[in-house]
Formats: structure tokens, C-alpha cells, sequence
């Protein structure tokens, strides 16, 4: 295949053509390359879609934000109320003291990782409504292989993103709670906490790509998965007798959570690892059947 | 080399692609011409491997698209749909793309420069003109130099200079022995660029012959006659059976006659001939004959006069 000898006839063909720059010395024709669409060339052009929309670094920064601000003024109102609190001695000041660190990284998450479903869910649905699908797909064709690619790029970046995070707010809430309770890092099981939210967010994001590619409508993905994690998941907690615990316990965004609280209370019915494996095999699937749908589906 | 056998495309109960078979032969432009809904859109994004078919198979140079392991080097396709993130720079949509299969940031560079749009790589497509998303696509589709060049009705959008220079684009894609294979619904500008045209209607095959062929064997033979005595000569061909129409300036449109029969019709009469002229038909006409059966959304249109046809 000699692309490199036909590249100075398309500069050629374009000679003279109205929008076209001053004539004179015509610039060196650049060989067009070689290389197939191999999976790193894909992953190379996944992130080079991601950076270069604002929805990514606008979804990153409302993470960010939201989880830094709700971190402070949650644990802020609960360093200031600590002696109240302790007076009535009230159940969750009760959990708080026997385990801070599910309130340490949750309270600001709670609200933060509705930005990580929504930037998933872009990631994925904004190549329909924009109608770019069709660009993606004519380089690429082999599309299993794209969306593997897109999974993987969305994933190691807010994995990482995920991380930074996760040691800021940790930081932060032990600094705000420091004359109250005392955590560690170095404590048991505090560690895999912590690095447990990046890897959270890095499947709840995924999760939120799977549908995305799934609905193919950003508005209506969006709902679904944020329906899913904020209504759906703590609904099934209030059903009557052991029923809420299996039924939430199993249900992905909770399942996936164990994994940031390192003492498991009496009620929990799978492990940090079990729970996170759970919400695991719930990415998963979605994900094989967001990928057979956009190989059998038309573009 | 396009390849299309046997193919069919059903969406529900809509059959938009009947059974059709045809071959793009490299070294040339080749038209596609169908009235609206007959199905280019869709056979283009059969052979692109975006829709499936329902049965049948699309080959480009022998493999499916989905198939090639640098498709951008086989094909470069302009869709008409929109398909640009607007909120994307057009470098970055390029970059993209390029990046895929190792097509370097120079070629990019380049393929904005060769459209024109080198001054406004950087800005977000959100506010580009139809004509510069065209031209965007058009860089899009030249991005990895691709030895076959396929376009949904390119000129849509642009003004005439941007038709000026499509068109030569096109010529001299083809002059290099590519293979170019364009939809339009714009007959005229098919007739100056194309070489050979494939025609469909309601999904099927009309004809695959060479631009001159199609219009001789399509349409109407026409002969344009002057003669003083224009309404003798005009009741004499009646009378030969021949229909004749009479142009407001006097002179007679003849249809079905050969000009040679014409003239001896008129010797034997005597009656003396100003001109007589074989009327080229233009492929507008010859489209539109071959197609008003199949034309789904149709229009009463006029008859074709002798100014449409003296092209």
C-alpha cells in the first residue's frame, strides 16, 4: 500500500480552489501515515475526545467541588454539634464514633457522584445526540473494540481523578473532626477505604457509560441512572424485615459502597470485596449489553 | 472498488433498499442519482457499514468496511447528516479521527488548510456555517489520503465557489485513478462532474451506464425546427404521426424523429428549413423520465421546454 505516494496528488487536486491560500511555494504534502485501529490507537482517541469537550472538565470540577463542599459543611455542623449530639447520644452519632469513615468520605460523595453518572453517561450518549457516532464509527468499525476503549480511558481517568479526591476529603474531614475522633490511614482497613472510592467511582462511571450507550438519549440516561443510585437503592433499604438489606445490599450503587466502610455493621449482608464485586458484575452486564446493542443496532 | 450484491434493507414494513446490485469501478466519478426517499442515503450507509443489511453485502476492495483495519485509507465519506460534536474544535475532531490509525498531526494541519478552515482550527464547530461544517467534512473525508472517496450530496450548503471547487476536487481524485462515488439530487451538476451514474428509485435499480448513455437511452429525442412555413410542416408530421409542439417564438419541437426524416419530410413537401436541430436532453430530463413512476413525493411538473433542452 503506498498512501505516501498518492498524498502529493490530493494536494494536487486541491490547487487552486477558492478558499485556499495565497499561491506560492506549496507546502510539503505530510504522508497521511500508516497504522491500523489498533486498541491503543483507540484508547489514545478516546482521550483526546474526553479532553477536549468542557463537559468532562465541567463534570470533574462539580465532582470535585460539590465533594469538598459538602464534606466541610457537613462535618463542620457535625464538629459544632458534637456535645449536643453526644447528650442525647443519638444512633448515628453512635455509628459516627464506632466508625467515622464511611461519614469522613461519604458525605460529601453522596452528592459529588451524581457528577461522575452524568459525565458517564455523556461520554457514551453524546456521540448519538451529536451525531458524531457516525465519525467515531467510520474510523473505527470494529466497534466492540471502540467502546473497550472508551471504557477504558473513562475509567483510568476518573480512577485517578477518583483517588486525589478521595485523599483530599479524607484529609480534610479528619482535619475537621480531629478534636473528636481520631482515624488513621494506618488504621485497619482505613486504606482500602480510601482507595475504594476511586475505584467506586471509576465503575459507577462505567455503569453510567453503559447506560448512556445503552438509552442513547443523554436526558433520559442521565435520569435513569441517577434514579437508580439516589432513589432506587435507598427505597429497597426501607423494605420491611431483612428483605431491605438483601434486596439494597444487592442493588449496585450499595453493593459497590461496602467497600468504603471498613468495619462491617450486623446487618450487611456481603463484604467490602463481595459488595464491590457485586456492583462489579451489575457494570458488567450492562456493559455487555450496551456492546451487543451497538454492534447489532444501526448507528 | 465498491462491490454492492444483492442488497436489501428493510426499517418495519419499508423496504428502503430493493435487491440492489451495482459496481463502483475505480478511475472515475460515478453518480448516484435517485429522486428523494429512493434509498442513496441509506445504500451509502450500507456500504459504510453503519446499518446492517437485511441480507445482501457491501465490499469495499473485497471486505465489509467493518472489516478494514484502516478504513480511513480505504474510504473517505462525507455523510450529509451532521456528525461533529459542536462543541469540539474542528482540529480536535480531526485529531480524533486521525488518531485512530496513526495518521499524524501534520495531515491534519494540512486537510484544514487544503478546505480553507485553517483559520478557524481552533474554534468550536457550534458556530460554523453549513458551508464550513461542509468543508469540514470534506477535510474529514480526505483525512488519511483515501483511495476511494464517497459523498452524500457534497455541494449541499455551499455556495458557487465551494460547487466550483468540489467539483474539480472530484475531477482530479478521479484523474489519479480513484475511485469517487457521489449522491446528489442536483441532475445538472451530475451532468458536468460525473462519468458514469448509477439511478434508483424506491430502492431499486434504474440503471448503471455511462452519464451519455443514460441521457440517449432515457430520454426523449427532440429536434428543434425552423421553417417559414413551420405550420405546414407541422400538420405534415402530425399527419406522419410524430408529436410536435409549437415554442412560443414559432418554431416547432419535434419528438421521435429522427432530424434526417424531418428534413426529407420536408423536401418532398418543399417546404424550406431555417434549422433543424437534434436537441441534446440534459440528465435532469433524463432523470426525471426514467424516474416519474418512482417518485414517491410527486410533483406535477411542466413539460420540458426547448430552452431546458438546448442545453
Amino acid at each position: 500500500m503506498s498512501t505516501a505516494d498518492l498524498s502529493p496528488d490530493t494536494t494536487a487536486a486541491t490547487d487552486g480552489h477558492p478558499g485556499g491560500r495565497a499561491t506560492g511555494a506549496a507546502p510539503a504534502p505530510a504522508p497521511a501515515g500508516t497504522g491500523h485501529s489498533t486498541f491503543g490507537r483507540l484508547l489514545i482517541s478516546e482521550w483526546t475526545k474526553l479532553r477536549t469537550v468542557r463537559s468532562t472538565v465541567w463534570s470533574l470540577v462539580a465532582l470535585v467541588a460539590v465533594s469538598v463542599g459538602f464534606t466541610v459543611l457537613i462535618l463542620s455542623v457535625t464538629a459544632a454539634t458534637w456535645a449536643s449530639a453526644q447528650r442525647k447520644n443519638s444512633g448515628a452519632h453512635a455509628i459516627l464514633l464506632a466508625d467515622p469513615v464511611p461519614t469522613l468520605l461519604g458525605s460529601g460523595l453522596i452528592f459529588g457522584q451524581l457528577a461522575i453518572c452524568v459525565l458517564g453517561v455523556l461520554a457514551a450518549a453524546n456521540e448519538y445526540s451529536t451525531g458524531m457516532i457516525r465519525s467515531t464509527l467510520l474510523a473505527s468499525p470494529h466497534r466492540l473494540r471502540m467502546l473497550a476503549a472508551k471504557c477504558a480511558a473513562f475509567a483510568v481517568l476518573v480512577f485517578l481523578v477518583g483517588e486525589a479526591l478521595s485523599f483530599c476529603v479524607f484529609a480534610i474531614g479528619g482535619a475537621l473532626l480531629k478534636s473528636h475522633v481520631s482515624v488513621a490511614l494506618t488504621d485497619r482497613d482505613v486504606l482500602r477505604a480510601v482507595i475504594g472510592v476511586g475505584l467506586y467511582l471509576a465503575v459507577l462511571g462505567l455503569l453510567s457509560l453503559a447506560v448512556g450507550q445503552i438509552v442513547r438519549h443523554t436526558a433520559g440516561a442521565i435520569t435513569a441512572t441517577v434514579a437508580l443510585i439516589i432513589v432506587v437503592d435507598p427505597l429497597a433499604g426501607l423494605l420491611p424485615g431483612s428483605w431491605g438489606a438483601h434486596v439494597s445490599g444487592y442493588l449496585p450503587s450499595s453493593a459497590g459502597a461496602q467497600l468504603l466502610d471498613p468495619s462491617p455493621t450486623a446487618g450487611q449482608v456481603l463484604s467490602a470485596w463481595e459488595g464491590f464485586a457485586v456492583f462489579g458484575l451489575w457494570t458488567a452486564l450492562l456493559l455487555a449489553v450496551a456492546g451487543w446493542l451497538l454492534v447489532k443496532r444501526d448507528a | 472498488m465498491i462491490e454492492v450484491r444483492d442488497l436489501m434493507k428493510r426499517y418495519g414494513e419499508t423496504l428502503a433498499v430493493d435487491h440492489l446490485s451495482f459496481t463502483v469501478q475505480p478511475g472515475r466519478i460515478t453518480g448516484f442519482l435517485g429522486p428523494n426517499g429512493a434509498g442513496k442515503s441509506t445504500t451509502m450507509r450500507l456500504i459504510l457499514g453503519l446499518d446492517r443489511p437485511t441480507s445482501g453485502s457491501a465490499l469495499i476492495d473485497g471486505k465489509p468496511y467493518r472489516d478494514l483495519a484502516d478504513p480511513l485509507r480505504h474510504v473517505g465519506a462525507l455523510l450529509e447528516a451532521r456528525a461533529v460534536h459542536p462543541g469540539r474544535s474542528a482540529y480536535h475532531h480531526l485529531l480524533y479521527l486521525a488518531q485512530t490509525q496513526g495518521v499524524p498531526k501534520t495531515r491534519v494541519t494540512q486537510v484544514l488548510d487544503m478546505v480553507g478552515l485553517a483559520g478557524v482550527a481552533d474554534k468550536r464547530t457550534r458556530g460554523f456555517s453549513l458551508g464550513m461544517g461542509q468543508r469540514l467534512g470534506i477535510a474529514a473525508a480526505l483525512l488519511a489520503d483515501p483511495r476511494l472517496l464517497l459523498l452524500d450530496e457534497p455541494v449541499n450548503g455551499l455556495d458557487p465557489e465551494g460547487v466550483v471547487w468540489i467539483r474539480t476536487l472530484l475531477k482530479s481524485v478521479a484523474a489519479e485513478g480513484r475511485t469517487v462515488f457521489v449522491s446528489s439530487h442536483l441532475m445538472n451538476e451530475m451532468a458536468v462532474t460525473a462519468e458514469h451514474v448509477v439511478v434508483i428509485g424506491r430502492g431499486r435499480l434504474i440503471a448503471d451506464c455511462p452519464t451519455d448513455e443514460f441521457i440517449a437511452r432515457f430520454s426523449r429525442r427532440l429536434v428543434l425546427v425552423r421553417a417559414p412555413r413551420a405550420d405546414e410542416l407541422a400538420d405534415v408530421l402530425r399527419a406522419d404521426g410524430a408529436a410536435v409542439t409549437v415554442q412560443q417564438d414559432g418554431a416547432l419541437l419535434v419528438d421521435d424523429r429522427e432530424a434526417a426524416e424531418i428534413g426529407q419530410a420536408a423536401a418532398a413537401r418543399g417546404i424550406a428549413l431555417h434549422e433543424l436541430g437534434p436537441q441534446r436532453a440534459t440528465l435532469e430530463e433524463a432523470f426525471m423520465e426514467t424516474t416519474r413512476e418512482l417518485v414517491q413525493f410527486h410533483q406535477q411538473a411542466p413539460a420540458p421546454t426547448a430552452t431546458q433542452a438546448s442545453r
